[in-house]
């Protein structure tokens, strides 16, 4: 261990402007030229929440337009973004940006910045107990690229893209409608901000494995790891394994728009049905990148105000490598009507349904270490237990689209689009609130409203189920994705969705009085502020941690279980 | 491993893990070949087969043993968007008996006023029947230059192998349609220009 710590001397020359653990740089170069894993953690959450505001924001004009049947929202929207607001073709193409950028800002820069780069840069060091990331320059570049990519996403609605402004392929860009379907340069921005945002998701995932295999404190051995780490750790993987599989179906669509290739055109023997086997070998390990970080956050919530160890800390951690890997194996039950014949939708049918088993170990674990525990019900805790019961639905509906049969019918109508939603808008989203109201003292120093956090939750929860909901019966009477009219038969649950809409949208206001309120007047917040059931090393800190914590390494005693790290006589910073 | 310095070991791991995203890179684009492989063997999506005459012979005296079961074929043409060609079937449908070799007729016609080079891609519905469609000789093995205003017709000898008989998923399936597009050649790149 002493070649360890070694280490960590040697690579805290690098901070040698600093030596005083609480010692900050200046405004600009503390956080425009941050190398501080905890900085840049807020930095993501800020941008996560920015992004998050955007995305959700459009989400609002979707379910305006969705209240009613006819187009009432999308002509006004155009004629805002300088278009002929009473053209059919150009409300339609707007709808169609609208899904794109809904989709691209919630999964690349809201739930993926905040999970992995906000939640993960911020305790994921603290809880193995390390100084720092790895590679602290790198994990700036890792931010700036994604909010580069960012603005490439914004940029792109800006210019024209085939039949108005934007770039209208839905966030999967299937081809021929990205390539031969959509003239303009508003789909190449679209996809080079995909690049942006999966190369900084690259160097962020490698960051993050280096960090966890080479700097874990003494004595904290893979499986003492808590299990955010571990989340993250699988996380990283599925990032490093998959978004490059992405970047070069999305490099193959730019070639095939601009250079005069042929992957996905059959005039030059391609064939579009390969970008989306591509498209979906990534994007179905990108659906465990966006909850596998929140299962983590949950186990950590989840055992802290049950005050017990999760229940079955090795099954938890190896159920989350067995998603992982069994993810990278069932991509094409997301399209299951391209015509696969009937052996290969049974096998995906029956791959798709074995990850229910690890999904299940995680549930009942939770639910077992719940059991006889000493429950508190803060408000991490109820937004993890709305979490467990609500992703539990998205997964019983996921289990019903397995079925390669069932899908036949099912596919892209809104009985998916529930499912979906259930497991991220209500299951990543969920663990991120519980997560956010779990550390946001321990980031800021200050106390958040209990009570607020409730009042957000109860809305929220009330909100999202409302909109979410009756889209399962919308999708089983048959009314199909991606259309911004309906028949008027399904104007009675739209209509309630779009109220279920007001709903989350109160909530929000009052999430962000909330943070408001804490960081004008909250109270101080103590080191470990949920008492004797937080038993990870960042509650041996104090509330906010020093600026450079752990320049004495703490150490994991043999008789630290993985449930509790936190000895006798503190780690001191 | 513990004689290195942390420094070191996070270097190694970080070079590790680009080796393993630039390896999915990589693996990404060997997809586009490997994936036309996959097609071509397995008959997936429809990919059809290409047969020698031997094979066809073959496949007649096999026939000749499995009775005279037959399926309804159906022709298909069509042209893309940028293609002045009027391109149609002959004959639009026509039974043959499994194993039996069959002659078919398409028709193209150079509507514009230009010499236009056309190429084809085919493919069979339903899905499973397409490692079973062998083509012996086929227009859509090369491409086809049509003067304007000329008119040809292009044949298509192909048999169904009779080992459909044997496939549980062929059961229930009495029509085979074969579609052809036909593009121009190297429209992809003309589209650019």
């Amino acid at each position: 261990m002493a070649t360890t710590a070694e280490g960590f001397d040697a690579h805290h020359e690098d901070h040698a402007a600093h030596d005083h653990a609480d010692h900050k740089p200046a405004f600009f170069a503390r956080w425009f030229m941050s190398t501080n894993h905890k900085d840049i953690g807020t930095l993501y959450l800020i941008f996560a929440i920015i992004a998050g505001i955007i995305g959700g924001a459009i989400s609002g004009l979707m379910r305006a337009e969705l209240g009613a049947p006819g187009l009432q929202v999308m002509g006004d929207v155009v004629n805002f973004l300088g278009g002929d607001g009473a053209s059919f073709d150009q409300q339609g193409h707007m709808w169609n940006v609208l899904i794109t950028a809904h989709g691209l800002i919630m999964v690349f820069f809201m739930v993926m910045p905040a999970m992995i780069g906000g939640f993960g840069n911020w305790f994921v060091p603290l809880m193995i107990g390390a100084p720092d990331m790895a590679f602290p320059r790198m994990n700036n570049v890792s931010f700036w690229l994604t909010v580069v990519g960012f603005i490439s996403l914004l940029f792109s609605l800006f210019v024209p893209g085939g039949t108005g402004m934007g770039a209208g392929v839905g966030w999967t860009v299937y081809a021929p409608l990205s390539t031969t379907g959509s003239v303009g340069p508003a789909v190449d921005f679209a996809i080079f901000s995909l690049h942006l945002a999966g190369a900084g998701s690259i160097l962020g995932a490698t960051n993050f494995i280096t960090t966890i295999f080479n700097m874990r404190a003494p004595g904290m051995t893979l499986h003492k790891m808590p299990l955010f780490v571990w989340s993250v750790l699988v996380t990283a993987f599925l990032l490093l394994l998959a978004l490059p599989v992405l970047a070069a179906a999305i490099t193959m669509l730019l070639t095939d728009r601009n250079f005069g290739t042929t992957f996905f055109d059959p005039a030059g023997g391609g064939d579009p049905v390969l970008y989306q086997h591509l498209f979906w070998f990534f994007g179905h390990p990108e659906v465990y990148i966006m909850i596998l970080p929140g299962f983590g956050m949950i186990s950590q919530i989840v055992a802290t105000f049950s005050r017990k160890p999760v229940f079955g800390y090795l099954g938890m951690a190896y159920a989350m490598v067995a998603i992982g890997v069994v993810g990278f194996v069932v991509w094409a039950h997301h399209m299951y009507t391209v015509g696969l014949d009937v052996n290969t939708k049974m096998y995906f049918t029956a791959a798709t349904m074995v990850i229910a088993v690890p999904t299940g170990i995680k549930i009942f674990s939770w639910i077992a270490t719940m059991w006889g525990g000493s429950l508190e019900f803060k408000s991490p805790m109820v937004w993890a237990m709305g979490f467990i019961f609500l992703f539990t639905v998205g997964g019983v509906t996921g289990v019903v689209l397995a079925n390669g049969g069932i899908d036949d019918n099912l596919h892209d109508t809104y009985y998916v689009v529930a499912h979906f939603h259930y497991v991220l808008s209500m299951g990543a989203v969920f663990s991120m609130f519980a997560g956010f109201y779990y550390w946001f003292p321990k980031m800021s120093g200050r106390w958040h409203s209990e009570f607020l956090s409730h009042v957000h939750f109860w809305l929220f929860f009330i909100g999202v189920n409302v909109i979410f909901f009756p889209m399962h019966f919308l999708g089983l009477q048959g009314m199909a994705r991606r259309y911004p009219d309906f028949t008027p038969a399904f104007s009675y649950w739209n209509e309630i969705a779009t109220y279920g809409y007001m709903i989350m949208a109160g909530s929000m206001i009052v999430f962000f009085v909330n943070i408001g309120y804490a960081l004008f007047a909250g109270k101080r917040a103590p080191g470990n502020y949920w008492g004797e059931g937080a038993t990870t090393l960042e509650w041996s800190l104090s509330s906010p941690p020093p600026f450079h914590q752990f320049e004495t390494l703490p150490v994991i005693e043999d008789h630290h279980s993985p449930d509790d790290h936190i000895s006798e006589k503190p780690a001191t910073a | 491993m513990s004689t290195l310095t942390l420094e070191t070991r996070n270097k190694r791991t970080m070079l590790i893990a680009f080796g393993m995203a630039l390896a999915m890179l990589g693996m990404g684009y060997a997809a586009v070949p490997l994936y036309d492989l996959f097609c071509r063997v397995t008959g997936f999506g429809g990919t059809t087969q290409v047969a020698s005459a031997s094979d066809a012979a073959m496949a007649e005296r096999l026939a000749a043993s499995a009775g005279g079961v037959s399926y309804s074929i159906r022709f298909d043409a069509n042209t893309s968007r940028s293609m002045p060609w009027e391109f149609k079937p002959v004959q639009v449908t026509d039974t043959v008996a499994v194993g039996q070799r069959d002659m078919a007729f398409y028709t193209a016609r150079n509507n514009s006023s230009v010499p236009i080079t056309g190429t084809a891609t085919f493919n069979v519905e339903p899905e499973q029947a397409g490692r079973y469609f062998n083509k012996i000789q086929c227009f859509c093995f090369t491409e086809q230059t049509l003067q304007p205003g000329e008119e040809i017709r292009m044949p298509v000898l192909y048999f169904v192998d009779p080992a459909a008989l044997d496939d549980p998923n062929m059961k229930g399936v009495e029509q085979i349609t074969l579609s052809y597009t036909f593009h121009r050649a190297s429209e992809a790149d003309k589209n650019q220009s």
